[in-house]
C-alpha cells in the first residue's frame, strides 16, 4: 500500500466497511511493507486445528481480524502503567496478579533496569494485566483459535505445519530458551502475514485461555470427575506429532488468571474496524 | 441530597464506567486513612468484590459486586438450560445451606451467575428460581455481559466454553467468599453430599463474620 493515491484509498476502505466486506485470499497483506505497522489485517480463513472438541468437527473458521505484529515490549508496558498505576507492581491487587512475581524483574515498580530491556517482550504480566493493556487500547486478547491460525504459517505459506522443517526449528527453541536471556521483538522472520516472534520468544496469553478444557488435567482424572463438567465437548488433541502446539496447549490449560510467569506475554488482537 | 438521587447518582457512576482498564478505582493508598467519617474500609487486595461492572438480577435490578460486602456467600456460575450439573451445583449449596444452623443460615447469600448471558436474562433466571424454589431474600441469580462473565470465572478459576450446539463445558465449583469477598473455600465436590471439609470453612466463617 505503499504509493496508493491516499483519497481513493480512504474511499475504498469506506465503501469496504459499510459493506461489511471481509478479506479472502487476495487481500493477504504484503509482508514487506514499508512502514512496520503496529496492527496487521489477518484474512479469513480455515484451518485444521490441534484441538478436537467432540461438538466442532472439521475445521475451524476464523473470521478476518487483525493482530499486533510484534509481543507488547516492556517499553509499552511501563507507558501503560505510567497511564494506569493501578497496574504497577507495588500497587496491583493480588485478585489480579501474583505479587512478588508479576512484573518482578523489574528494577523497581516505575523503571525497566537491565533484566527488562525496552524492546524485549514484557513478561510477568497476568491474564488481567495483559487484558487491561489491550482494552486500553480498543484492542483485546487473540482468541486461542486465531493466535493458531495465524502461527500455523511460515514466511511463504499459511500452512506449513507439515514440513518437518518448519517443526523442527520450532522445537528447537524448546530445548535452548531455558535460561537464556528473552530476545528481542522482531529478531524473527515474519510469517506470511508479516506477523512476527509467534515462536521462539514468549508463550502468549490467549482471550479465552480458561476454555482449554484438556483431558488429561485434574478436572478429568476420574468418572465422578466427570460431573464437573456440564454436557459433553470434552477435548482432545487431534495431531499428537504437533508438539510445539500441545505444550502451548497445556500450558494455557494449567494457567489461572493472576498467574505471572517468566516466560509468558502477549499480543493484542482487534475486530476489523 | 435524598437517598434516591444519591444511588442514583451511583448508578450513573458506575454504567459510565468504561469497563475495565483505566476505571479500577483510586488505589487504597490515595485515600485519606482514618478519615472520621464512617466511609467503609476499601476492599481488600484480594476481594472479589473489586470486580468493576454491572450485573442484572432475576428481579432485572442493577447491582454491582461492591454492593455484596458485608455478609459471607456462595458464589457459582452456571446456565439455565443445562440439565446435568447445573440443577446439582443448585442443589448443592442448597443442600449445604440445610446442614447450617438456622442462625447461621441467615447470615449466608448465594449468588449465582449465569455463564449464558445471552439467554439467561431476568425472566428466565426468575423462571428458574421459580422452579427451584429458590428463597430470594437468600438467593440472587444474575448475568453481566461477557466480558465481566469472563473475568468473574477468571477469579473463581472456573473454566468454561460455549459448545457449537449452546450449551457450555464448563467446571461446576462453590467458591466461599467472606464478609469483604475474600475467598475462604471452594469446592468442587458437589454431589448430593455436602463437602465436608468445605461445609467446616461455611460454618466456621457464619461464626466469626
Amino acid at each position: 500500500m505503499r504509493a496508493v493515491p491516499t483519497l481513493r484509498l480512504v474511499v475504498l476502505q469506506l465503501l469496504l466497511a459499510l459493506a461489511g466486506f471481509s478479506a479472502g485470499a487476495d487481500a493477504a497483506p504484503s509482508a514487506a511493507a514499508a512502514q512496520p505497522r503496529e496492527y496487521l489485517r489477518i484474512p479469513a480463513g480455515e484451518f485444521h486445528s490441534v484441538l478436537r472438541y467432540e461438538d466442532l468437527p472439521g475445521n475451524r473458521q476464523v473470521a478476518a481480524f487483525e493482530l499486533m505484529r510484534e509481543p507488547v515490549t516492556n517499553a509499552q508496558f511501563l507507558a501503560f502503567i505510567a497511564r494506569h498505576p493501578q497496574w504497577r507492581r507495588d500497587r496491583v491487587a493480588p485478585l489480579y496478579a501474583e505479587r512478588g512475581l508479576y512484573l518482578a524483574h523489574w528494577r523497581s515498580a516505575t523503571r525497566l533496569g537491565k533484566d527488562a530491556l525496552p524492546d524485549q517482550p514484557v513478561t510477568r504480566v497476568s491474564w488481567f494485566a495483559a487484558t487491561a493493556y489491550c482494552e486500553a487500547r480498543h484492542a483485546r486478547l487473540p482468541t486461542w483459535n486465531e493466535w493458531e491460525y495465524v502461527a500455523a504459517a511460515d514466511a511463504t505459506r499459511r500452512d506449513a505445519r507439515q514440513d518437518p522443517a518448519w517443526r523442527a526449528s520450532i522445537l528447537e527453541w524448546y530445548s535452548t530458551n531455558a535460561h537464556a536471556p528473552l530476545g528481542v521483538v522482531g529478531s524473527h522472520e515474519a510469517n506470511v502475514y508479516g506477523v512476527q516472534d509467534l515462536h521462539g520468544l514468549i508463550w502468549e496469553w490467549t482471550e479465552d485461555y480458561a476454555a482449554l478444557l484438556v483431558s488429561g488435567d485434574n478436572r478429568l482424572q476420574s468418572d465422578a470427575d466427570r460431573l464437573k463438567f456440564c454436557g459433553a465437548g470434552a477435548l482432545s488433541v487431534d495431531d499428537r506429532d504437533n508438539y510445539p502446539m500441545m505444550m502451548r496447549v497445556a500450558m494455557l490449560a494449567s494457567l489461572r488468571g493472576a498467574n505471572s510467569i517468566s516466560t509468558l506475554g502477549f499480543r493484542c488482537a482487534r475486530d476489523l474496524p | 441530597m435524598n437517598a434516591s438521587i444519591a444511588s442514583g447518582v451511583v448508578a450513573l457512576l458506575l454504567a459510565a464506567m468504561p469497563a475495565w482498564p483505566a476505571a479500577a478505582a483510586p488505589t487504597p493508598a490515595a485515600a485519606p486513612a482514618r478519615a472520621a467519617a464512617p466511609r467503609p474500609a476499601a476492599l481488600p487486595g484480594d476481594s472479589v468484590l473489586q470486580l468493576p461492572g454491572v450485573f442484572t438480577d432475576q428481579s432485572a435490578r442493577r447491582f454491582s459486586l461492591r454492593e455484596r460486602r458485608g455478609q459471607p456467600q456462595l458464589v457459582g456460575m452456571f446456565y439455565a438450560s443445562c440439565q446435568s450439573v447445573c440443577p446439582l451445583l443448585l442443589n448443592s449449596a442448597a443442600a449445604m445451606i440445610r446442614k447450617l444452623e438456622p442462625e447461621e443460615r441467615g447470615r449466608l447469600r448465594v449468588l449465582m451467575v449465569s455463564l449464558d448471558p445471552a439467554r439467561d436474562n431476568a425472566a428466565r433466571l426468575m423462571q428458574l428460581a421459580l422452579e427451584h424454589r429458590l428463597d430470594l431474600a437468600q438467593w440472587t441469580l444474575a448475568s453481566a455481559d461477557g466480558q465481566l462473565t469472563r473475568r468473574l470465572a477468571a477469579v473463581l478459576d472456573i473454566r468454561y466454553r460455549q459448545l457449537a450446539g449452546g450449551d457450555f463445558n464448563h467446571t461446576a465449583a462453590l467458591t466461599l467468599l467472606d464478609a469483604d469477598g475474600r475467598i475462604v473455600a471452594r469446592t468442587e465436590n458437589i454431589g448430593a453430599t455436602p463437602d465436608a471439609e468445605f461445609l467446616a470453612a461455611l460454618q466456621r466463617t457464619l461464626r466469626t463474620q
